[in-house]
Formats: C-alpha cells, sequence, structure tokens
C-alpha cells in the first residue's frame, strides 16, 4: 500500500515537462476510458434485455451532467489517441522521431490535433444542454 | 523497478515482447475503428439521437455488427493489457497483485461476453437475449 502511494507519487511529481505531462495523460486518458468502456458495455447489454429498461436509463447520457462528463472523456481519447500515435512513431522510427527536438515537434502536433478534433466535438455534445442540435446530420437533413 | 516487474519485463519473456507490439498494433486499429465511433455517435448523429429503434435499427445491418465486435475486442483487450501493465506498476505486493489482476480477468471475460451476446442475439420483436433466457428458466 505505501509502496504503490509512493509510486504513483513518484510519477505525479517528477519533473519532466512535456514528455512527463504527455505520459501522465495518456495513463489517465486510457484509464479513464477502459473505466467508461466497462460502464458502456452494461448500458448497451440492456438494449437486449428490453427496450423499456434501456430507455428508462437513457435520461442518464441525456442530462447535462452527463454531457460535460462525457465531454471529458473525449478529450481523453482524442489525446490519448493521437499521443499514442506520436508513441508508436517515436518506437518504430527512433532514428527518425527520438531526437528532442523531433520529438518537442511530436508533442506539438499532437496538442494540436486533439485539440483540433476536441473542439468542435465538444460545442456539438453541450450545444443541447441550451437547446441547440448541432449534430452534423441534423444540419445537412436540415 | 519493483521485483514482480523486473521478473516479469527484465526477462526474455516472449509475452511481453507480444505485449509490447500488441499495444501498438491495437492501437493504431482504435485510432479507426474508436475515433470513428466517436465521430459517428457524437458529432453525426449526437447523443440525443440514440434510443431502442436507433440501436437495434444499426444492428440489422451485419457490416454494423461485425464493426461493433471489432470495436470492443480491441477496445477492451487493448485497455485491459493496459490497466495490466498499470497495476504491475504500482501494485507490488505479491498477494494484491495477483487478486487484482485475477479479478480484472474475470471482469474481462464476462464483460466480453455480455458484450458479444447482445450485438448477436437479440431479438427486435421479443427482445431477448441471454438474461432473460436465464431468468425464464429460473421463473420456472
Ligand atoms: C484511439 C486510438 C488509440 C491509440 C492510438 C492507442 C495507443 C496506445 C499505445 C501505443 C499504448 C502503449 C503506451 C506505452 O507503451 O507506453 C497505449 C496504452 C494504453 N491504452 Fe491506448 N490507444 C488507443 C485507444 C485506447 C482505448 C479505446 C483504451 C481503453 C479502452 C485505451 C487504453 C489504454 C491503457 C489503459 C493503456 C496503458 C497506459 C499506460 O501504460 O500508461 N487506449 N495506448
Amino acid at each position: 500500500m505505501a509502496s504503490a502511494v509512493a509510486s504513483i507519487w513518484q510519477g505525479i511529481t517528477y519533473r519532466g515537462k512535456d514528455g512527463h505531462y504527455a505520459w501522465m495523460l495518456h495513463r489517465a486518458g486510457g484509464l479513464g476510458i477502459v473505466l467508461f468502456l466497462f460502464l458502456h458495455i452494461l448500458d448497451i447489454f440492456l438494449v437486449g434485455v428490453g427496450e423499456e429498461i434501456f430507455e428508462f436509463f437513457l435520461f442518464i447520457y441525456h442530462s447535462a451532467p452527463a454531457k460535460v462528463f462525457v465531454m471529458a472523456l473525449l478529450f481523453g481519447v482524442f489525446f490519448h489517441a493521437f499521443n499514442g500515435v506520436r508513441i508508436i512513431l517515436v518506437d518504430f522510427w527512433p532514428e527518425k522521431f527520438s531526437n528532442l527536438k523531433m520529438q518537442r515537434t511530436l508533442f506539438r502536433i499532437v496538442v494540436v490535433m486533439t485539440l483540433l478534433f476536441f473542439i468542435p466535438t465538444a460545442i456539438i455534445t453541450v450545444a443541447p444542454i441550451f437547446g441547440v442540435d448541432l449534430a452534423l446530420s441534423q444540419l445537412v437533413g436540415g | 523497478m519493483s521485483a514482480i516487474s523486473r521478473l516479469k519485463y527484465g526477462s526474455p519473456n516472449r509475452f511481453e515482447a507480444f505485449s509490447w507490439y500488441f499495444m501498438r498494433v491495437s492501437g493504431a486499429v482504435l485510432l479507426l475503428v474508436a475515433v470513428l465511433h466517436l465521430l459517428i455517435m457524437h458529432v453525426w448523429y449526437g447523443v440525443d439521437a440514440i434510443d431502442y429503434r436507433f440501436v437495434v435499427g444499426r444492428w440489422a445491418s451485419p457490416l454494423v455488427q461485425v464493426y461493433d465486435l471489432a470495436l470492443l475486442l480491441f477496445a477492451i483487450t487493448h485497455g485491459v493489457n493496459g490497466t495490466r501493465w498499470v497495476i504491475d506498476d504500482y501494485i507490488h505486493s505479491r498477494g494484491w497483485n495477483l487478486t487484482l489482476k485475477a479479478a480484472l480477468y474475470v471482469l474481462t471475460v464476462i464483460f466480453i461476453l455480455m458484450g458479444a451476446t447482445v450485438i448477436f442475439t437479440f431479438d427486435p420483436d421479443t427482445s431477448t437475449t441471454a438474461l432473460n433466457t436465464v431468468a425464464a428458466v429460473f421463473a420456472r
């Protein structure tokens, strides 16, 4: 127990700037996503149990707090996904990507890509709280 | 490195090398499959459009069924293997380490079965799956 706390604390307080932030966010994001994945399998399983029970629980996902939670989750997935690509590039082509300058550049690209995907998705996700439906199928379908 | 990590990751253990490659290959697959899933549900349709008929209607297509099964299998194996790494990193007591991982694997098997059965065995008319069948047996 004490050793678990000590090693988690070491992971948080180590001061490694961008590489350290990337690692912490990648780990926290990954864990957050699996946790949600288990919850998500439970709720989709209810589709098979019956229409009434599945729709009874839907009010949770359609509520405002859930939309804020989903927004955080989306950020976690997009960061984890693009940072995962960075890890793959550095590991498989170290001669090209593992020098410090390239790593800095890659980290910046990861942040930009994450925000590029996150910001529009987040706006569409929270818009219904304010009575606006921005889902693309709605906009296109008229 | 803890004793457990050294024992496992310091030895020429083929499984851990496989596990390392697997995280990268499944990650590349998820980049497409998981991100597309999010874009379809959260950007194209929007979560408020989702109800029972929406889900059942999509599963009428075998393509969607196979897509959802791939998403389930890749996400859960990648996520659980990552969780296993995190447990090995932080939980150094042998007993707790094994207990947590055993619980994780049992949960994983149950959830894969739950996720996979519902995709393929639901029946829109009676909406009966394994759970209802089991419940019916006990109700008799
Ligand atoms: C969307 C595309 C994804 C990509 C490109 C990706 C990539 C990766 C890579 C390359 C690693 C290994 C990191 C390392 O060796 O240090 C990793 C770890 C991990 N991933 Fe993913 N992943 C993705 C999606 C997911 C999803 C959907 C989940 C959850 C269900 C998940 C959960 C995890 C966890 C828990 C870890 C371990 C974190 C750690 O050791 O710090 N990932 N991911």
